[in-house]
């Protein structure tokens, strides 16, 4: 039809004459991807650690050896002495710090049983469980070593195996993440302020004393956001694959064609705020406060979800991210095909078609 | 007479476009000082420039004495503003208004309520002391806002427009206003699109593309361009207007 | 035929606390130049977007071009032309991308109805590239009334058009609605200047909510049931104040170079002696001569009847 194709081009007009949204529809994937790749990471990496050895024997030089050739540790200091342990906690901005008792070798080899001691900052409890995690690991390799010199009799290994994500790279828990959270809150937050801003300027007092029709207006205005936020995908998907070096293991066509379907509920959502407000302030408002706040904390994977109370895992279901979440991870991550996932794909549609039928039925034909 | 407004050669240019051209007038106190021209002829550039709100490019003014650019806040204090666009907080009572604007002003507790009941006695608006100016008629919301500009009786005061969209009625009770304060020593610095109201004016000026092109008793004025009324005077000067906004 | 008729519309805002318009009826014919004249708040606009079925009535019925503005919206909607009291179209995108646009949401194209809005759009043509927020208030007035009759609407509904505007500009819109009601075109003008009025074949005079009074200019002015007066001396602005002292004038309004008065009683000595009182109290120069009223006068005297 003309003239849907010619409010169509209007609309893109619209978006491309205006700097500050065009700086967010495309600036705001791509910083928050480059913030979540390489600085707000939660590997550990280079952290700062003391060692006091009162053994200063064989033993704990071969661990300390391992401390300090690891990545994840950066020994800044060798204590004489524990009272110093506290000083280096409030001075040097240290994260842990490894203790060896005096005859730590001698008490190995002879009582077949020692003790090394972790202090660790734990002011932030999930940085402090995973350091100490990781110097248990170098501590028990070396175990590991020893025994299998000594051939103790009954030994049980464990053997483990990181499926899907062997490095054990972050890019693969927060990519699909960062991708429900980023095209929810840009489409929101773009098509809520899309009708209220002709209700403010008074244009859609002209644009409905016209033939054009209320379900038209609606179309035309998610139609471009659709095709800017599948543009967005791409460029998020290949920043994720070729500078975090995150797998896409699934179906590629699958995944885009979720994606749109997940794009259009994100429209349909903000569509509706706009209807509803009347001013383009409180429409973002609350599609910030109102979309934002609940993604992130509903969506699983900031926060497992698994570990919430059961009221606020069923909170959880109306948050479509949620469910977007499970399936980009499904398809990206673990390479599976629309037989998994069909469950998560009815859910979306069903909220999808519910929210165009409310906006169509809804939408103010009339000023009030 | 005393000089309330002088300027010379008071200029405003946004980059290449000249805003306001060499205005070079004095406005004296007492005065009802019409200030007319068409949209987009720079009234509103000069405006601010007097009201202390935005700086001059070039040029030299002083505004009830004080310099135009090192005294803007000493300007501020001095005069009052009113305007179509702004009138009082429509979520606040009257009272509240009249609090507010004149604690701003300086005045105090005692001066407040003195001038409070004075004005709203003048006003007639008893009744609706505590009432939200939201609810009022356009008409009482200007008349309002005028006696408000003038509470802290500043030398001059600007007005923008007051009377745009009010019934036939209550613009001339504006103007009943308007002369009073005028009697009472204020003077009024008055743009308007009204051409009966440009007759009210002791003199008259008139913006074109920038500049002022006119300055005279309406009489006078109206003689210069042998017409009998200012709406004709204006609109000999503004049909060859150049500059449209 | 009539183009337009609205019978005893009313309608209230805030849950019935404001009364935006009262029982008001009237009706335009067919290519007509109607006027709905009074200030701001008078309900002028609520009755235009009443008409354009853009707000329900909460009393009273409606109807343009014989379709009902409730039940039939979506009728009239498609054959109106509308220009809302201020500025309503796209201030970023370019004059012609603006008329384009309206264009084609009424099915139709620029080239189609040229011939239309071709005298106004001369004016705009060489700006047609310019963004239309950055056009005058004059500009942007000829746009909107383009983008309203781009679709040969038959009707046409103008909310204040010529408030905000310069007075060359205001001149000229007028004469272009002189011009397309030659075409046939109905058209239904509100504004808050009285001297508008008297563009217009019959007027409205509306405040408060109410219709005053409605009738052709003329006989409005006919109307007036007193003889009027304008007075002048040298010293206008003691003049008032004097008049109304002087016990003989009923009526007493400044008009800019004339003050209109009435007399109590309307015999030939009263001007004789308001001469003289008038001296007495130091007025020099005084003129005083009869004079037809204008709509002003009729709207100021039907406000205070």
């Amino acid at each position: 039809m003309n003239n849907t194709s010619t409010f169509i081009k209007k609309e893109f007009l619209h978006v491309f004459r205006d700097r500050k949204t065009l700086l967010m529809l495309f600036g705001l994937p791509i910083v928050q991807i480059i913030l979540f790749g390489f600085a707000l990471t939660n590997e550990i990496t280079n952290a700062k650690i003391v060692v006091c050895d009162y053994a200063k024997d064989d033993a704990s030089q071969q661990i300390i050896g391992k401390l300090q050739a690891s990545q994840q540790f950066d020994i800044q200091r060798i204590l004489l002495n524990h009272k110093q342990i506290e000083t280096a906690f409030k001075d040097a901005e240290i994260k842990m710090a490894v203790v060896f008792p005096a005859n730590f070798n001698s008490d190995l080899l002879h009582q077949h049983k020692a003790q090394v001691q972790l202090i660790t900052d734990a002011s932030d409890p999930n940085t402090a469980t995973a350091i100490s995690g990781y110097a248990n690991q170098i501590v028990m390799d070396y175990q590991n070593e020893l025994m299998q010199l000594q051939r103790v009799p009954y030994q049980i290994n464990t053997e483990v195996r990181m499926l899907y994500n062997p490095e054990l790279k972050a890019a693969v828990n927060f990519v699909p993440g960062v991708m429900s959270l980023i095209l929810l809150l840009v489409c929101v937050l773009m098509t809520s302020v899309a009708i209220v801003k002709e209700k403010e300027t008074g244009t859609m007092e002209v644009l409905l004393v016209s033939p054009f029709s209320p379900f038209l207006i609606i179309v035309s205005k998610a139609m471009p956001y659709l095709a800017l936020s599948l543009i967005n995908l791409t460029i998020i998907l290949l920043l994720s694959v070729l500078v975090l070096g995150m797998p896409i293991n699934g179906s590629i066509l699958l995944l885009y064609a979720v994606s749109t379907l997940f794009i259009i509920t994100a429209l349909s959502l903000g569509l509706l705020i706009s209807n509803r407000t009347a001013s383009q302030q409180s429409a973002m408002l609350i599609s910030l406060m109102g979309m934002l706040v609940p993604s992130i904390l509903f969506t699983g994977f900031m926060f497992p979800l698994e570990n919430m109370p059961y009221p606020l895992q069923l909170v959880s279901h109306i948050i479509p991210a949620k469910w977007y979440y499970i399936i980009v991870k499904s398809v990206m991550v673990k390479g599976l095909g629309f037989s998994a996932i069909w469950k998560e794909t009815l859910v979306l549609l069903t909220m999808t078609m519910l929210l165009l039928v409310v906006n169509i039925k809804t939408f103010k034909i009339r000023l009030t | 007479m005393d000089t309330v407004i002088h300027t010379d050669k008071l200029t405003k240019r946004f980059g290449d476009f000249i805003a306001a051209n060499e205005i070079t007038f004095d406005v004296y106190r007492g005065e009802i000082f019409g200030f007319l021209g068409a949209n987009g002829a720079g009234k509103t550039t000069a405006m601010r420039m007097l009201c202390g709100l935005s700086k001059p490019s070039s040029g030299t003014a002083t505004i009830a004495g004080f310099d135009i650019y090192k005294q803007t806040e000493e300007i501020k204090k001095n005069i009052g503003y009113m305007s179509q666009k702004f009138s009082l907080y429509e979520d606040l009572t009257i009272l509240e208004n009249i609090r507010f604007f004149g604690g701003i002003y300086g005045l105090s507790d005692k001066q407040l309520k003195e001038k409070s009941e004075q004005l709203i006695g003048t006003l007639g608006m008893e009744c609706e002391a505590k009432k939200m100016v939201g609810a009022l008629p356009l008409g009482w919301k200007q008349k309002l806002s005028f006696s408000v500009a003038i509470l802290h009786e500043p030398k001059i005061v600007f007005l923008d427009e007051p009377t745009g969209g009010v019934d036939p009625v209550t613009r001339r009770q504006f103007w009943d206003l308007i002369y009073e304060a005028a009697d009472s020593g204020i003077t009024v610095f008055v743009t308007t699109h009204y051409m009966d109201e440009a007759e009210y004016c002791n003199r008259i000026s008139m913006m074109v593309d920038g500049e002022i092109r006119a300055l005279d008793t309406p009489a006078k004025l109206k003689q210069e361009y042998a017409v009998t009324s200012m709406d004709e005077v204006f609109y000999r000067l503004a049909r060859g207007a150049k500059r449209s906004e | 035929m009539k183009d337009v008729i609205l019978n005893n519309i009313s309608k209230t805002y805030n849950k019935g606390i404001v009364q935006a318009v009262n029982a008001v009826s009237f009706h335009v014919d067919k290519g007509e130049l109607f006027g709905l004249i009074g200030p701001d708040g008078a309900g002028k606009t609520s009755i235009f977007r009443i008409l354009t079925t853009l707000l329900l009535p909460n009393g009273g019925t409606a109807s343009v071009n014989g379709f009902d503005v409730v039940k039939d919206y979506k009728t009239i909607r498609k054959n109106v032309g509308y220009m809302p009291g201020r500025f309503s179209l796209y201030q970023d995108l370019s004059v012609q991308e603006n008329l384009n646009f309206f264009a084609s949401i009424f099915n139709t194209s620029v080239k189609e109805n040229y011939d239309l809005i071709k005298d106004i759009y001369i004016q705009l043509e060489p700006f047609k590239d310019r963004r239309a927020g950055k056009l005058s208030g004059g500009m942007k007035q000829k746009l909107a009334l383009c983008c309203a009759l781009i679709h040969r609407p038959t009707i046409l509904f103008l909310d204040e058009p010529t408030t905000g505007v310069d007075v060359v500009s205001r001149k000229e819109f007028w004469e272009m609605l002189k011009r397309l009601k030659q075409q046939g075109i109905t058209i239904l003008v509100s504004t808050p200047y009285m001297d508008e009025a008297t563009l217009c074949e019959r007027i409205a005079l509306i405040q408060d909510g109410r219709i005053m009074s409605i009738d052709t200019p003329e006989n409005i002015i006919g109307k007036f049931s007193e003889s009027l007066f304008a007075v002048k001396s040298d010293n206008m602005g003691s003049l008032l104040q004097d008049l109304k002292n002087t016990g003989i004038i009923k009526s007493c309004n400044a008009f800019g170079a004339y003050h209109h008065v009435t007399f109590k009683d309307n015999n030939q000595n009263m001007n004789e002696k308001l001469i003289r009182v008038l001296e007495e109290k130091q007025h020099t120069n005084i003129e005083l001569k009869p004079i037809t009223p204008t709509i002003e006068d009729c709207f100021i005297k039907l406000m205070e009847d």
